[in-house]
């Protein structure tokens, strides 16, 4: 019998990276920050409050040694150790979890800071699509937060969602958001309140001979639209920015950005750290606080 | 008098002829993807089974979300009035009904004439429906059938939280992990689905009289369940699948 492959179709990739531009560190202040999420985790170090290294991959079973995984890799090239990082902040759901960490910060204030710093102090308004729930946060211009609203009750809208359409139509889930403009027209949305509706509604226009790229149109269009209602009771304020693993997937990174008839800022890093970097920032930031107040 | 009621559900379709008030005959089976063809074969199975001919109907009314595809009925019912006429009619003293369907739920609280006095739907999202259940059975592996029997032998009283379908899944695997039974965790679904439907009962008013009709009706843990969040008992009729195929051929035979 031949061997049938099984393909994971929700998978995504992981990945490290370590700053080119810093290739042997003498600096003074290490600190790092990892968010543990329900799905990803990530490890961000910064050196004086510049990015020196990251990783990113998925969380497991066991939080604890996600944490360990994450900076142990982050740290991969950089020939660091634990003891060389004075301050570690642990944000994410899984923040309790991380066990070399000084301090816990929730992930909506982390993120916030992340995106301040990855998009600048015009950010005003950020959507932070993660794997199991979705974020509208309003900030400042020192990326402190001023107002937030979540949806994690529900997984439409979220990477979960997307890992179901990616499994039942066999396509990547990397590869959505491309496919989903190949279509001659843009199709009516399938159901946006839920991924079983959903799911369903695609099973329906698969057989009904729709192309797997328009029924990604569809979903795309559907997770879209649900983002929106989020950001619309929230406010909208520009700059717009989207961090979180959905960022990545233009087909609803576009539509969102057609429905509410604005640009989103365009990313420079993996829009995955944002909160790891933002736990990082504020760890530098507390450090030179106390600092300053024992040198007083 | 003969009269006809389809109710073309979105998982199944049930058809039932009335004659002179009485059912007379009972059909059910898939809707799958041609609900116009679902219908036909529900109306000649349940004819057949009679030996009635489609003359001698002297009228038929459709009901359920297919009615908008099934256009050849002689008149048509929303899904509320045939679920309340349905029950009304099965059990004289009901005051409220909770149909559940695979993909909504509806609560109907009546007046004591049988009419709609309000109502509440949850058809935007599948935690509270039959859905629901079957996904945790797949999980579980546990037939669905078999998720009543599982969890009416739960040891403890083991509380779930997700509310939706994709993350409870992660919920019971995780609790599978845990080395939680099958049994608890039968039961902490059930008590989630119990507690998202005395939610929408709050709503509409609690009333003594609870009737429960559609295919989750048959699990009886469910109906446990929901007998405990609620502090009153749930009827369930006979043949719950075919209650509000019932009452749009009641319906059929009111408007002569």
């Amino acid at each position: 019998m031949a061997e049938i492959e099984k393909v994971e179709y929700w998978r995504w990739t992981e990945s490290n990276w370590k700053n080119p531009e810093i290739p042997d560190w003498h600096g003074s202040l290490i600190t790092a920050g990892v968010d543990i999420g329900s799905t990803s985790t990530q490890a961000v170090i910064m050196a004086d409050g510049v990015p020196y290294a990251y990783s990113n991959m998925r969380t497991g079973s066991n939080s604890p040694d996600s944490a360990i995984g994450a900076i142990n890799w982050a740290m991969q090239d950089t020939g660091l150790t634990l003891e060389d990082i004075t301050y570690t902040i642990g944000t994410g759901y899984g923040r309790v979890n991380v066990p070399f960490s000084n301090k816990t910060v929730t992930e909506i204030t982390c993120h916030a800071r992340g995106a301040n710093y990855i998009y600048g102090p015009t950010v005003r308004t950020i959507l932070d699509m993660g794997g199991q729930d979705c974020k509208a946060i309003h900030c400042d211009e020192k990326g402190s937060v001023t107002a937030f609203m979540m949806n994690d009750k529900c997984a439409a809208g979220t990477g979960r969602g997307m890992e179901v359409i990616a499994n039942l139509l066999a396509v990547r889930v990397e590869d959505i958001g491309e496919m989903s403009f190949q279509v001659d027209e843009e199709p009516a949305p399938v159901s946006s309140t839920c991924v079983i509706f959903a799911k369903s509604e695609a099973t329906k226009l698969m057989r009904s001979g729709w192309t797997k790229e328009k029924v990604l149109a569809a979903y795309c269009h559907a997770m879209a639209l649900r983002v929106v209602r989020l950001l619309e009771r929230n406010g909208m304020e520009l700059d717009f920015a989207i961090t979180g693993g959905i960022a990545k997937n233009i087909g609803v990174v576009r539509r969102i950005e057609s429905i509410m008839g604005i640009k989103a800022l365009k990313p420079t890093m993996d829009t995955q750290i944002a909160g790891a970097l933002g736990a990082a920032l504020i760890g530098k930031e507390l450090v030179e606080k106390k600092r300053a107040k024992e040198n007083q | 008098m003969i009269t006809a009621g389809i109710d073309c559900g979105s998982q199944n379709t049930k058809g039932v002829i009335i004659k002179d008030g009485k059912v007379v005959a009972m059909a059910l089976l898939p809707t799958e993807f041609d609900a116009d063809l679902a219908a036909q074969k529900a109306y000649e199975i349940a004819l057949e089974k009679v030996g009635v001919k489609k003359e001698d109907v002297s009228r038929l009314a459709i009901t359920g979300v297919g009615r908008e595809i099934v256009k050849w009925g002689d008149t048509e019912i929303n899904e509320v009035g045939a679920a309340a006429r349905g029950a009304k009619f099965v059990l004289p003293e009901t005051d409220t009904v909770i149909d559940m369907g695979a993909d909504s739920c509806r609560v109907i609280r009546m007046n004591e004439d049988g009419s709609v006095m309000k109502y509440e739907v949850n058809d935007k999202c599948a935690s509270g429906a039959g859905t629901f259940i079957e996904a945790m059975a797949r999980a579980l592996q546990v037939k669905t059938e078999e998720m009543g029997d599982f969890s009416l032998r739960h040891t403890k009283e083991l509380a779930t939280n997700a509310q939706c379908v994709v993350f409870a899944e992660s919920e019971v695997i995780s609790l599978i992990h845990a080395k939680e039974t099958r049994e608890d965790i039968a039961y902490g679904v059930h008590m989630g689905i119990a507690n998202r439907i005395a939610s929408m009962i709050r709503r509409v008013g609690l009333t003594d009289h609870f009737t429960m009709i559609g295919g989750p009706a048959y699990n009886k843990g469910l109906v446990s369940c929901m007998s405990k969040v609620f502090g009153r008992e749930i009827v369930t009729p006979e043949n719950n699948q075919f209650i509000s195929a019932i009452g749009a051929a009641i319906f059929a035979a009111e408007n002569q």
